[in-house]
C-alpha cells in the first residue's frame, strides 16, 4: 500500500471537523459538514461524488477562498504542517496561497483575467512568492507554460487568456498552481476539459512533482478511472459529509457504503477511462437547510433501515485504513453498531 | 484598430451631413428674422435687400448647398489660412455670419471655447478624481457607512438640478462666506500665482456644480461594476496567488471594472456640454452654453444652427472615442 511506506511522516495538511455554511437570502446551506481528514507529503488523496456534494466548497474554506459573506466557517481545524490556518494572519495566509498551497480551480473558461496576458498571470505569484526578477519570472513563467505542455509557450505568454482554446486555459490554471512548487496541490477537476492524451500527460507531470518535489495532492475528480490510476487514498463525499475513505485498491475491493457502491456499479467498463465517469444515481441529492440530523443518503438507499432516519452515522473504522460512515454491514447485510 | 478608427470617421461624415441637413430644416422652420431686431425706421425695401445679401429668398436646397460650402469649405480654408499665414485663392469667400452681430459665427465659438473647455474639462476630471475611489470603496465595503452615505450623497446629486446646486454654492460660498465669487471675470488673464489662483477660485463653482452631478452617476456606475466583478472567478484565482488583498482589488478587479466606466465617461461628456448651458447661465461664464442661450434669444438662426451642429459632433465623436478606448482596454473585443 503507498500509505504504509509514507505513513511514519506527520501531515503536511489536516482538517479536523470542519463545518461551512452559506447564510443565503433563501435560508441556510451547510455544504460543509464535520469534515475530517488529512493528507501527507507525496501522497495523492482522491476526491470523489455527485455533483453539489460539497467537494469544492471545502476544498476552498481550507484556504480561505470563499466569498464571506455568504459562506462562514462555523468550526473545524485546519492544520498546515501542524500550523493553524484559521488563526493565521493575512499576511501568513498570503504566503501560504500560491506559495505553499497551489490551487487549481474547477472553471478554467472563468479563472483566469480576461483583461490580462497569461505571461504576466503566470508571472505574478513568481514576484510574490519567490521574488523573482521580472525577467526571471518570464523565463520560468515559459518553461512552467511548456511543462504543462503548450507549445511555443515564450511567445504565448504575452497571449490573452481568450485566445487560448479551454483545456489550454486549464494547463495555464495548473501552470500557476506549480508557479511556486508548492508542498500541496489542490487540484479540482483539473482535467475536465482536456482530451484523453493531454490529460494523461498532466497526470504524468503530476505524478512527476510528486516524487521529485514530495508535494501532497488533493484531486477532485469524478472520473473514477483517474482516481484508480494515481490516488493513494479515495474519499467520497456525499450531502456535504465523507461518506466513506479509504486506501484506494481497499476502498474499490470492498466498497462499504451503498453510496460507493452504488458509484462503482455505474462505472460501466473497465477498458476505458473516458466512461469511467459518475452516472446519476436514482432519486434526489439531499437537502443542505438545515444540519444534517439523519444520514443524507438514506431517502436513496437500497438499504435504509429506522435507524437511518433517527441518526447520522458517524464514521466508523473497517480495518486497513478504511472507514464507512454508514449502518449497514454489507457482510452481513444487516445492522452494525457505529463506533 | 486604426482602420477601425478611419473606417469609422469616415462613417461619421455621411452621419453628421444627415444632422446637419436636419438641424437646417428645422431652424428653418422656425419663425426667425434677421430683421427683426432691427429699429423699425428702418424701410421694408432695405430690410427686404438686407435678407437678400444674407442669402435668403432663395429656394431652400440652394441655401442649404451654400451653408454646406461656406461651413464646410470655407470655414476650414479660412481656419487653415489664419493658422499658415498663408492666402488659399482669393482669400475673399463667404462665411456663416452671425445675423445680430455680422460678425463669423466661427470667430464666436473660438473666442468662447476655451472657457467652456475649461470648466467642462476641469469638472469631468474632478468628477472622475473623486467618484472612481468612493465607487471602489463603496463596493469593495457594500452597505457600510461609507457606502450609505455615498449612496445618499449620490441620490442628491442624481435628482437636484445643477441650477439648484449652483445657486446654493453661491449662497455659502459667495453670499455667507464670500470665499468665492459669484461671477465669472472672463476678463482674467493669468500672468503670476496670484492671478491663477484668482482663476482657480473663479473656477471652482462652476468646476463643482458640473462635477457633483457626474460624480454621482460616475460613482454609481463604477460602484456596480466593481460589484459585477467582485464575485467573478478570477478575483479568487488572484487571491489563492497569495496576492495582498489591495492587488487583488486594485488591479486585478479595478482593471476590469474600468471598461464600462470609461466608456460611459466618453458617453457622457457631450451631455456635459450641454448641462454647461445652465451652468455657464448661473456664473456668467460667456461660454458656448450663454451663446447659444444669446442666439436663440436674438433669433440668431446661423449662430444657432452652428452650435447645435457643433454638439452632434460632440455626440459623433465621443461615440467614437469609446468605442475605440473600449477596444483598447478590453482585449477580448477585436474590430476588424
Ligand atoms: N456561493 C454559494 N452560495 C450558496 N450556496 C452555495 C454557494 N457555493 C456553493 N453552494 C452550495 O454548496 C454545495 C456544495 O457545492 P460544491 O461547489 O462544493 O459542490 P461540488 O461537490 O464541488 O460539485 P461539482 O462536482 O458540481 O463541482 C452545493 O449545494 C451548492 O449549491
Ligand atoms: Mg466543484
Amino acid at each position: 500500500m503507498p500509505d504504509g511506506a509514507r505513513g511514519r511522516s506527520e501531515p503536511i495538511l489536516e482538517v479536523n471537523d470542519l463545518k461551512t455554511i452559506f447564510r443565503t437570502r433563501d435560508g441556510e446551506v451547510h455544504a460543509v459538514n464535520d469534515v475530517s481528514f488529512a493528507v501527507k507529503p507525496g501522497e495523492l488523496l482522491g476526491v470523489v461524488g455527485e455533483s453539489g456534494s460539497g467537494k469544492s466548497v471545502t476544498m476552498m474554506s481550507l484556504m480561505g477562498l470563499l466569498p464571506m459573506p455568504p459562506a462562514e466557517i462555523v468550526k473545524g481545524e485546519i492544520r498546515y504542517d501542524g500550523r493553524d490556518v484559521r488563526a493565521m494572519s493575512p499576511a501568513e495566509l498570503r504566503d501560504l496561497r500560491g506559495g505553499d498551497v497551489g490551487f487549481v480551480f474547477q472553471d478554467p473558461m472563468t479563472s483566469l483575467n480576461p483583461v490580462f496576458t497569461v505571461g504576466y498571470q503566470i508571472v505574478e505569484p513568481l514576484r510574490v512568492h519567490l521574488g523573482l526578477s521580472k525577467k526571471a519570472a518570464r523565463v520560468r513563467a515559459a518553461e512552467l507554460l511548456a511543462l504543462v505542455g503548450i507549445p511555443d509557450a515564450t511567445a504565448r505568454l504575452r497571449d490573452y487568456p481568450h485566445q487560448f482554446s479551454g483545456g489550454m486555459r486549464q494547463r495555464v490554471m495548473i501552470a500557476i498552481a506549480l508557479a511556486c512548487d508548492p508542498k500541496v496541490l489542490i487540484a479540482d477537476e483539473p482535467t475536465t476539459a482536456l482530451d484523453v492524451t493531454i490529460q494523461a500527460q498532466i497526470i504524468e507531470l503530476v505524478k512527476d512533482l510528486r516524487e521529485k518535489l514530495g508535494m501532497a495532492i488533493i484531486w477532485i475528480t469524478h472520473d473514477l478511472g483517474v482516481v484508480a490510476g494515481i490516488a493513494d487514498r479515495v474519499m467520497v463525499m456525499y450531502g456535504g459529509q465523507i461518506v466513506e475513505h479509504g486506501p484506494v485498491r481497499e476502498l474499490f475491493a470492498r466498497p462499504q457504503h451503498p453510496y460507493t457502491r452504488a458509484l462503482l456499479e455505474t462505472v460501466p467498463r473497465v477498458d476505458g477511462t473516458r466512461d469511467a465517469r459518475l452516472r446519476s444515481i436514482e432519486g434526489q441529492p439531499p437537502n443542505l437547510a438545515a444540519h444534517p440530523a439523519s444520514c443524507p443518503f438514506a431517502a436513496r438507499c437500497g438499504h435504509v433501515m429506522d435507524r437511518c432516519l433517527r441518526e447520522n452515522p458517524a464514521r466508523r473504522d473497517v480495518g486497513a485504513g478504511h472507514d464507512v460512515a454508514c449502518f449497514w454491514d454489507p457482510a452481513t447485510g444487516g445492522l452494525r453498531d457505529a463506533g | 484598430m486604426l482602420n477601425y478608427t478611419i473606417r469609422r470617421l469616415l462613417f461619421a461624415i455621411p452621419t453628421l451631413l444627415a444632422i446637419s441637413f436636419i438641424i437646417f430644416i428645422v431652424l428653418d422652420l422656425s419663425p426667425g428674422d434677421p430683421t427683426g431686431n432691427l429699429p423699425l425706421t428702418i424701410p421694408p425695401e432695405v430690410r427686404e435687400q438686407i435678407r437678400l445679401s444674407l442669402g435668403l429668398g432663395e429656394p431652400f436646397p440652394i441655401r442649404y448647398l451654400k451653408w454646406c460650402q461656406q461651413f464646410f469649405i470655407n470655414e476650414p480654408l479660412n481656419m487653415i489660412e489664419q493658422w499658415t499665414g498663408w492666402t488659399i485663392g482669393s482669400g475673399e469667400r463667404l462665411r456663416v455670419l452671425s445675423w445680430s452681430t455680422r460678425s463669423p459665427v466661427v470667430d464666436l465659438v473660438v473666442e468662447r471655447m476655451p472657457q467652456t473647455l475649461w470648466v467642462v474639462g476641469m469638472s469631468q476630471i474632478v468628477a472622475v478624481i473623486i467618484a472612481v475611489p468612493i465607487g471602489v470603496i463603496s463596493a469593495y465595503k457594500q452597505y457600510s457607512i461609507f457606502d450609505q452615505i455615498g449612496t445618499f450623497i449620490s441620490m442628491i446629486g442624481f435628482s437636484v438640478p445643477t441650477f439648484f446646486t449652483g445657486l446654493i454654492l453661491i449662497v455659502i460660498f459667495s453670499v455667507q462666506l464670500g470665499w468665492l465669487p459669484s461671477v465669472y471675470d472672463t476678463t482674467h488673464r493669468v500672468t503670476d500665482w496670484n492671478s491663477f489662483w484668482v482663476q482657480v477660485r473663479q473656477m471652482a463653482m462652476p468646476t463643482m456644480v458640473l462635477a457633483l452631478a457626474t460624480t454621482a452617476q460616475i460613482s454609481r456606475f463604477m460602484r456596480a461594476s466593481m460589484l459585477d466583478n467582485l464575485n467573478q472567478d478570477y478575483v479568487r484565482t488572484a487571491r489563492a496567488k497569495g496576492l495582498r488583498e489591495r492587488s487583488v482589488v486594485m488591479i486585478h478587479v479595478l482593471r476590469n471594472s474600468m471598461i464600462p466606466v470609461v466608456t460611459v465617461i466618453a458617453l457622457g461628456i457631450p451631455g456635459v456640454f450641454g448641462g454647461a448651458i445652465i451652468t455657464e447661465q448661473i456664473f456668467k461664464v460667456n461660454g458656448l452654453g450663454q451663446l447659444l442661450i444669446l442666439g436663440i434669444q436674438g433669433a440668431d438662426i446661423p449662430l444657432v444652427q452652428t452650435l447645435t451642429f457643433i454638439f452632434a459632433v460632440l455626440i459623433v465623436m465621443f461615440n467614437l472615442i469609446a468605442d475605440v478606448l473600449y477596444g483598447i482596454l478590453d482585449p477580448r473585443i477585436r474590430y476588424d
